[in-house]
């Protein structure tokens, strides 16, 4: 068995040296940052065959990460923890930061997902961008991205999560602003960087709390000692590490930024802001278990942030009409969900990863379909304008059914799975926070099901001279992947085996009888998304929906399409204060600090005059003040040795 | 070899090169040839300072020392040695001025180039022995020594309203100056009242003196080095001179002269004055803290580059300052390495900037947009280089950062708490000055505007190369400079708390 902590189940890191096939760890991360080098650095001569170098390297690291895999599922489990030491990154007085790689259960899921899922959007990417002049530089970018979320998850210490951290972070700033050329997308660019910063300072805090701790970032030694901190500093920590999942995961209050993101191209949607990247915060969570576990009162607030996020994404969700926000509000909400298994403990913290990877599958699929419908309708993201595309596109609808079917929790999907599970643990832990998740899977069903109808189904609304084609294959081959895996994610949960292969990782649950038996929780939340698929179906369906948005609508729809005034809100309380403070400290700075020591401008000023009037002589005066500076000197030591 | 006089050396060869420069005769002082020979010097330069480098070894403390008397009656040597903090100012000043020599080819053309190469070889020589001087007489002269190199550059080649800029910056200097000569001279009284007098900087280190004169003498210096560094409310000079100095000149005065500031405190306050050192340091702290987020601030709301630029090194001086007397060995390593790193962003920024504003005519943020279309390298190295700035991880600036943040954050948790709002504040300031000048549609009458040329590329790139590889490889500058932190935090009679949890027996590894 696992080591284990004195007090509690808590599994200690303490990775063994890698050996055989996992000596190829580094190289996970090396090919798709070489790819990331060449062709950045390599500008215009990669053009031609750079968007086949840098599809292929994410396969090979996808190659690799399957061979680990193979190789870490033929250990026992208490020998799924390897680590690699690739060099000491930086050392002074106690601190001993490495670059070291920690590969065990929780890692290799995320690889498998990063490099796989990566590889099909990159795939899908070649048709997506071909005729884009700066494919190649799209590429480059791609390839640091997952350079970078590999780099997060496989870091042994928080200062190299860090690294990846900052990394996918910089990758997402660089794709939303992809198109740069546009102000609204510039804008987002620096809006997402902003806001995750902020978010950042929860992180850079937490990092220096650790060392002065723990003396170290490292996972091995904080696991080992977290057990003899006080239970306000794992508190503390809990909470601080809560602010940086915010800002990256996208979940209130740090959620402003997601929605402006989808100024990106939309396999950059697909891949970092609904796959991978915005779930690096649950990941963060999970990994640090052996903080969270000691800290109830921050597992509390990560419930409370994921509840809040759950129902703010939803809303927002149910009333944009650009397909990609209406997405985008939708993941904040699904990763709501992951945050909220997360913070309910070890019972949960497997959970929180079967979701997060079947929603990798199912977000990914229907955002990718929302690219192809996007590729067939000249780019319009307005679903008004949308309308019967199932029989322009029955590729792109079929595979998009099969997302829908499994976020909104079809009994067998994917979705339904491992969203039942959050349920029934949120229920068992807490009614009413079971209660909101159940309502919130309602909501789900809603604004999934609106989505759907306004873009397959209803009359068509197209604008003139559009005319919708099916996709490329390069673009429906990785559509039908998705698809499939929407369908069959639920495997994960056969036999309880990602629970038990996660067990090394995040402990094992202790089974207890839930205070309603599993089977009716089932049921009861087939019936309350079955109750929001109608309402959605007596609203949208049975109706026409009108090619612009209608302007008397209610106050629910009003704040949902504004975001529910979360710009007003970060403009009131931060911007717009932050923009008189700055007003205000330049002019102190001009009048009182430099006004006070300097004497004024005035003073200068003359003497600048006198100055000029020894004939331009500067140099002369100066001389001259230097000669006397040096008598000075010399009479004053003169003086003081005579004395 | 070992006998041999590598840090003399070092300081004439570029001093020689200056006179060299400046006395090339009338009809060749319009070609090329003056700038050829200044850059010659400061190759060589630069080699000598990679010798040095490659003779040193990290943990034996002061080493290549030269010792000669120079004044016996006041006890003053021409006495030089380099330890870790001084070889790495040493080679980021011998890094920095062939780098700003290639960049600034062209920038004096028609204005006396031989001129400008000549004071900047000249400052080189004066900051060099700045780095190296173990004397404290010494250390004074050319402290004073720079400024009038200095004070021809700014004055005599950067744009409309440099004399003004020029004057001010030399009148804070000279300030700060007078009150360091009457610290140097109070010094000088109290080492003669213990005995024979000496400004020997290992016979200062073992003086006793009394509290009231280590501590006025401790502000004496403390004033000088603010001024120089510089940290509020001393700074104000920084942003005009850096706005009418030519980019060139701006990275030799903000990444090598202001360099000085900082290193003194590190070399002198703490090296002679260490229980004064420990005394200030609750209002040293709080400038530092004041400095990182007002001069942040201040650079956020600057509509000229230039000026930006300048402010966001007030802002960064105040991490370095605050990490120098955190007092712990993150802090000093951490900030030894900021300096260095410091020198290279800040450096490559200003010379980017300055490959901006001659494109475009004006350094007003307000009228350059779109450039990313036009000059995409130009645009990509920009943000490289303000990435740095910003600290991203896997760049340089990042390890020095969060190591000083660590160390603020041991000595008091709301330090720590205070100087991290300088990360959002540094991504707000860096990526709206990128957003506003790069990115947008390109705009009309900007077509004829070419992307870097293989001249101002060359000049740059070594530096871009430098913020990666610093980024992922730090180990071998804090490998020489955490012996030198070590004594000299042994010296103070400080030592690292430990963790509040002691590692578990087998430890980390």
């Amino acid at each position: 068995m696992y080591a284990f902590h004195e007090a509690g189940g808590i599994p200690v890191v303490d990775p063994s040296a890698a050996d055989g096939v996992f000596g190829l760890l580094w190289l996970v991360i090396a090919l798709p940052l070489a790819g990331a080098a060449v062709l950045l650095i390599g500008g215009r001569f990669t053009d031609r065959w750079g968007h086949l170098l840098g599809t292929a390297l994410p396969i090979g690291s996808f190659a690799i990460s399957v061979a680990l895999f193979v190789s870490l599922l033929g250990r026992d489990d208490d020998k799924r923890q390897i680590g690699q030491h690739l060099y000491t990154w930086f050392e002074t007085g106690h601190l001993d930061v490495g670059m070291d790689l920690l590969y065990d259960p929780l890692s290799a899921l995320f690889l498998l997902l990063i490099t796989g899922v990566g590889s099909l959007i990159h795939v899908y990417s070649i048709g997506y961008m071909a005729h884009d002049p700066r494919r190649r530089r799209f590429f480059g970018y791609l390839n640091l991205f997952v350079a970078a979320m590999l780099m997060l998850v496989l870091s042994e210490n928080y200062l190299g999560l860090f690294l990846g951290w900052e990394g996918v972070g910089l990758a997402s700033y660089l794709l939303i602003g992809f198109w740069q050329h546009k102000p609204t997308a510039a804008a987002a660019a620096k809006k997402a960087f902003v806001i995750n910063r902020v978010g950042d300072m929860g992180l850079s805090l937490a990092i220096m709390l650790f060392f002065i701790t723990f003396g170290s970032t490292s996972f091995t030694v904080i696991s080992a000692g977290a057990g003899e901190a006080s239970s306000t500093t794992v508190t503390i920590l809990g909470l601080l590490l809560l602010l940086g999942a915010c800002g990256k995961s996208a979940q209130f209050p740090l959620q402003a930024w997601l929605l402006d993101a989808m100024e990106g191209p939309t396999p950059v949607s697909a891949l970092i802001h609904a796959a991978t990247m915005v779930t690096a915060g649950v990941y963060l969570i999970v990994r640090s278990n052996f903080i969270f576990d000691l800290a109830p009162h921050a597992q509390t607030a990560v419930v409370v942030v994921a509840v809040i996020s759950i129902f703010w994404g939803a809303w927002i969700g149910s009333s944009k009409d650009d397909i990609k926000k209406a997405l985008a509000g939708s993941t904040m909400s699904q990763i709501g969900y992951m945050m909220l298994a997360a913070g309910l403990g070890v019972a949960g913290y497997a959970f929180a990863i079967f979701h997060l990877l079947t929603h990798g599958f199912f977000k990914a699929n229907m955002f990718l379909g929302a690219g192809s419908v996007m590729h067939g309708m000249d780019d319009d993201v307005d679903m008004r304008h949308y309308g019967m595309v199932r029989k322009a596109m029955p590729v792109t609808y079929l595979t998009f059914g099969m997302g829908y079917l499994a976020i909104i929790g079809f009994p067998g999907f994917s979705g339904f799975w491992s969203k039942d599970k959050i349920i029934e643990t949120a229920l068992a832990d807490n009614w009413l926070v079971g209660l909101c998740a159940l309502l919130g899977a309602g909501v789900t069903g809603f604004y999934m099901t609106r989505l759907m109808l306004m873009t397959f189904f209803t009359d068509k609304r197209w604008e003139k001279g559009v005319h919708p084609h099916e996709s490329p294959s390069v673009m429906t081959v990785p559509l039908m992947v998705l698809a499939a895996l929407s369908v069959l994610g639920g495997v994960f949960l056969i036999g309880d085996w990602i629970v038990d292969f996660l067990a090394p990782v995040v402990g094992t649950p202790e089974h207890e009888d839930p205070p309603i038996p599993a089977l009716a929780v089932t049921v009861l939340a087939v019936l309350v998304v079955a109750v929001g698929v109608a309402v959605a179906w007596l609203l949208v369906g049975r109706r026409d929906v009108p090619r612009e948005a209608p302007q008397d609508v209610s106050f629910a729809t009003r704040a949902g399409r504004n975001e529910l005034y979360g710009n007003l809100i970060n403009d009131t309380l931060v911007v717009n204060p932050g923009k008189h403070l700055t007003t205000a400290l330049l002019a102190t700075d001009k009048y009182a600090v430099d006004g006070v020591l300097t004497g004024g401008p005035v003073a200068v000023g003359a003497l600048a005059g006198v100055a000029r009037r020894v004939q331009n002589g500067y140099v002369r005066s100066y001389a001259l003040s230097i000669l006397l500076g040096a008598i000075l000197v010399a009479a004053v030591l003169l003086a003081v040795n005579l004395r | 070899m070992s006998d041999f006089p590598w840090l003399t050396a070092l300081i004439v060869v570029p001093l020689v090169g200056a006179l060299v420069t400046a006395v090339v005769p009338e009809p060749r002082r319009e070609t090329a040839l003056p700038k050829q020979v200044a850059l010659g010097f400061s190759l060589v330069t630069a080699v000598l300072g990679i010798v040095i480098a490659t003779q040193f070894h990290a943990g034996d403390g002061m080493q290549l020392t030269e010792t000669h008397t120079w004044i016996e009656a006041f006890g003053v040597h021409y006495a030089l040695g380099v330890d870790g903090l001084g070889l790495l100012m040493i080679l980021l000043t011998v890094g920095l001025v062939p780098v700003v020599f290639l960049a600034s080819w062209h920038e004096a053309d028609g204005r006396n180039p031989a001129a400008f190469f000549a004071w900047a070889l000249a400052l080189q020589g004066f900051a060099l022995c700045v780095f190296a001087a173990t004397d404290v007489f010494l250390f004074y002269v050319v402290f004073e020594a720079t400024l009038i190199p200095a004070y021809f550059l700014i004055g005599g080649f950067g744009r409309e309203g440099r004399g003004f800029a020029a004057l001010k910056f030399l009148m804070y200097q000279l300030g700060g100056g007078l009150v360091l000569l009457a610290a140097v001279i109070g010094l000088y009284v109290v080492s003669a009242d213990a005995g024979t007098p000496s400004y020997l900087l290992s016979d200062l280190q073992q003086l006793d003196m009394s509290t009231a004169w280590e501590r006025w003498l401790f502000v004496g210096f403390m004033i000088a080095f603010i001024v120089k560094a510089p940290l509020f409310p001393l700074h104000t000079w920084l942003a005009d001179t850096t706005e009418k100095a030519t980019p060139g000149t701006s990275v030799l005065l903000v990444c090598i002269l202001d360099k000085i500031g900082t290193f003194g405190m590190l070399r002198f306050c703490l090296g002679i004055f260490p229980n004064a050192s420990q005394w200030a340091t609750p209002v040293v702290i709080t400038l530092a803290l004041i400095s990182i987020v007002y001069g942040a601030f201040l650079a956020i709301g600057q509509d000229d580059i230039l000026r930006l630029i300048g402010l966001t090194s007030l802002s960064h001086f105040g991490f370095i300052t605050l990490g120098i007397f955190a007092l712990t060995s993150q802090g000093g390593s951490g900030s030894i390495l900021y300096m260095v790193n410091h020198g290279v962003g800040t450096a490559a920024l200003f010379l980017l900037a300055g490959y901006l504003i001659k494109r475009k005519g004006t350094s007003l943020i307000s009228e350059i947009t779109g450039m990313e279309k036009r000059t995409p390298v130009l645009a990509g190295l920009f943000l490289v280089a303000g990435l740095a700035t910003l600290g991203l991880p896997g760049l340089s600036q990042f390890v020095s950062e969060i190591l000083v943040m660590i160390a603020a954050f041991d000595y008091h948790w709301w330090v720590g708490a205070v100087a991290v709002t300088g990360i959002v504040l540094a991504a707000v300031y860096v990526l709206w000055l990128y957003q506003r000048t790069m990115t947008g549609p390109s705009v009309p009458g900007d077509e004829g505007i070419l992307d870097l040329g293989r001249r101002e590329l060359v000049a740059v790139v070594p530096l871009l190369a430098a913020l990666v590889v610093f980024g992922f490889f730090p180990q071998p500058m804090l490998d020489a400079v955490n012996p030198t932190v070590d004594s000299l935090l042994q010296h103070v009679g400080v030592s690292d708390d430990p963790p509040t949890v002691p590692a578990a027996e087998e430890g980390a590894h």
